[in-house]
């Protein structure tokens, strides 16, 4: 467990010496900011209209809190994809290419300590970045009174899809020595796990169209988002994650092998 | 306290090292001589567990390096050919990593680090971050990596490349010092190193053990005594005890076996050449020879590649 700290605590220090670390949270902050602004104003314009039609056929309930942070957080998916890549991409490529790695797999550490330990940095610092998004849900907080339960299961939803971008984009950063080309094959792997998405709207029969929208790594996020638990939508993203877990292990015995 | 057993290793295109075997006593420091490219780093990287082997055994204070990788790992320092530097961290930061996943306990955490930096003359750099040192610089940090938690062998991957004389005799003044309580085994290319540090080499070239001797010895074969490495199918001790007997033949030993066919290392009186002698035996007695090669010769031909320009201090 020691050892697993001091790979989670080393790695999260070289995420905040290089620039990496400010420039993703930066991006992360402002472009959520500009997010939520968008989808409050959207709200706001359809709340207007809807009191102007209340007028002519009489009121109507509006969960307006809860239409802004489920837009809100729904997008966060989409800002995700972009920014998880660049979280894992240096995890073992650039160990691999400085020769660090020799150095942990020599340690006194097993394999799967070594996994792990990537792994949860690359997991503390999403949870970082999902912390930071409690900047505008908490105006929400401050200015209405938001059903909570939604939002709950909706960071729930977001927490299982990051912890399986992040064993994706891990196990690819196991392929290669370079940082980039991590970056730009889990990003279009995650990509691919999109748009099955859209193939599935396409798809002729029936049975295919139900394994795509099984396949899409965002088609399990809705009920999430909409206040809905389904263990199902749960073990998708947790098999998903430790599908790509096992074949960071596995990639990481076939480097020794290879040496 | 290290036994290597017929270790071979196969990679998808080529044979790295085949069927090397040799022993490290404790305290002893042995000298891996080779040129580049033969089978030494691939060799050190099986011992500390870097990687499988595809055949043989190591064992390392009594536990298998496959069966009880930690066991092995635990009692290992290992500085790499390049040494393994975090670069954006300072010497004391990347040292407490290192000791943290080495299970140094807590508390001794810093008594050992001091101690390390001590020991590789790097106390004061210890705040300085790693990128800005020099190469001599880092190759200590990277020396004193490899000396924390005390392990009771250590294997370095040629420790003096890339540093200036003065810093190449304060390295092997270190590695001297270090016998006794620790282990060594070092590998070189450069052959007065060997001579200056070592207790015992062991000479490859091309994936094969070619000679395992003290510097001395290996000299004096220089000057011209005979050795013959024999591989022969059919009984080892009956071999050994015949070819014992034979006129001209000093000794022989047994240097390895595979499939049951041995490698034998037979000393012959000098300037005698025994080798159809040796050939004319195992064809009467119904063994099978395989090969047959004057090791004087090749190890000329070693030597030849050895980088021996470096200046005698």
């Amino acid at each position: 467990m020691r050892n697993i700290l001091a790979i989670i605590e080393r790695e999260l220090r070289a995420y905040f010496i290089s620039p990496v670390a400010y420039v993703v949270l930066t991006i992360f902050v402002f472009l959520s900011g500009l997010f939520f602004r968008s989808i409050l104003a959207q709200v706001l314009q359809m709340g207007l209209m809807s009191q102007l039609q209340a007028q002519q056929l009489g009121p109507r309930a509006m969960d307006m809190p809860g239409m802004i942070t489920r837009g809100f957080l729904s997008t966060m998916s989409v800002i995700l994809l972009f920014v998880m890549p660049m979280l894992t991409m240096g995890l073992f490529s650039e160990e691999k290419k400085r020769g660090t790695i020799e150095l942990l797999l020599t340690a006194p550490l097993t394999d799967l300590q070594v996994v792990l330990g990537k792994f949860f940095a690359g997991v503390t610092f999403f949870l970082i970045l999902l912390l930071t998004t409690w900047i505008p849900t908490g105006f929400l907080y401050l200015y209405s009174s938001p059903a909570s339960g939604p939002i709950l299961t909706a960071y729930l939803g977001l927490l299982l899809y990051g912890l399986a971008l992040i064993a994706i984009g891990l196990f690819i950063s196991t392929l290669t020595e370079n940082q980039i080309i991590a970056a730009v094959l889990s990003f279009g792997t995650i990509m691919v796990l999109w748009l099955v998405d859209v193939l599935a709207n396409n798809a002729d029969s029936t049975t295919g169209k139900a394994v795509l929208t099984y396949l899409s790594i965002i088609s399990h996020l809705d009920d999430f988002m909409k206040g809905v638990l389904s263990t199902s939508h749960i073990i998708f993203y947790m098999s998903l994650m430790l599908v790509a877990l096992f074949l960071t292990y596995r990639s990481i015995d076939s480097l020794r092998w290879r040496g | 306290m290290i036994t290597v057993e017929n270790l071979t290793k196969r990679f998808a295109r080529k044979t790295a090292i085949e069927s090397v075997s040799f022993q490290v006593e404790k305290g002893e420091i042995l000298g891996f001589l080779g040129p580049n490219g033969a089978g030494k780093t691939t060799t050190m990287r099986i011992i500390t567990g870097f990687m499988p082997a595809s055949d043989g055994t190591v064992r390392v204070d009594g536990f298998d390096v496959f069966e009880n990788p930690i066991d092995v790992r635990r009692r290992i320092g290992y500085l790499p050919e390049n040494p393994p530097l975090y670069l954006e961290m300072t010497v004391v930061g990347y040292l407490r990593f290192v000791a943290k996943i080495k299970g140094v306990p807590k508390e001794k955490i810093d008594l050992e680090i001091q101690r390390v930096m001590e020991r590789a003359s790097i106390t004061d750099v210890a705040d300085r971050i790693i990128a800005k040192l020099s190469k001599g610089y880092k190759q200590r940090v990277g020396l004193a990596q490899a000396l924390i938690g005390d392990p009771p062998v250590l294997i370095l991957d040629e420790p003096t490349i890339g540093l200036d004389p003065k810093q190449i005799h304060e390295v092997r003044e270190l590695i001297k010092n270090l016998a006794g309580n620790h282990t060594v085994v070092l590998s070189t290319h450069i052959l007065p190193e060997v001579e200056q540090t070592c207790h015992r080499v062991v000479i490859i070239d091309r994936g094969k053990i070619v000679a395992v001797d003290t510097p001395q010895n290996l000299r004096f074969q220089l000057q011209g005594a005979e050795r013959v490495f024999m591989e022969i199918q059919g009984p080892a001790p009956e071999i050994t005890s015949k070819l014992k007997a034979m006129p001209g033949v000093i000794d022989v030993h047994t240097v390895g076996s595979n499939d049951g066919r041995h490698r034998f290392q037979i000393e012959g009186e000098l300037k005698k050449d025994i080798r159809s002698d040796l050939a004319r035996a195992v064809v009467q007695n119904g063994w099978g020879l395989y090969e047959l090669q004057s090791v004087t010769m090749s190890l000329e031909d070693i030597f030849l590649k050895l980088t021996t320009a470096e200046e005698r201090e």
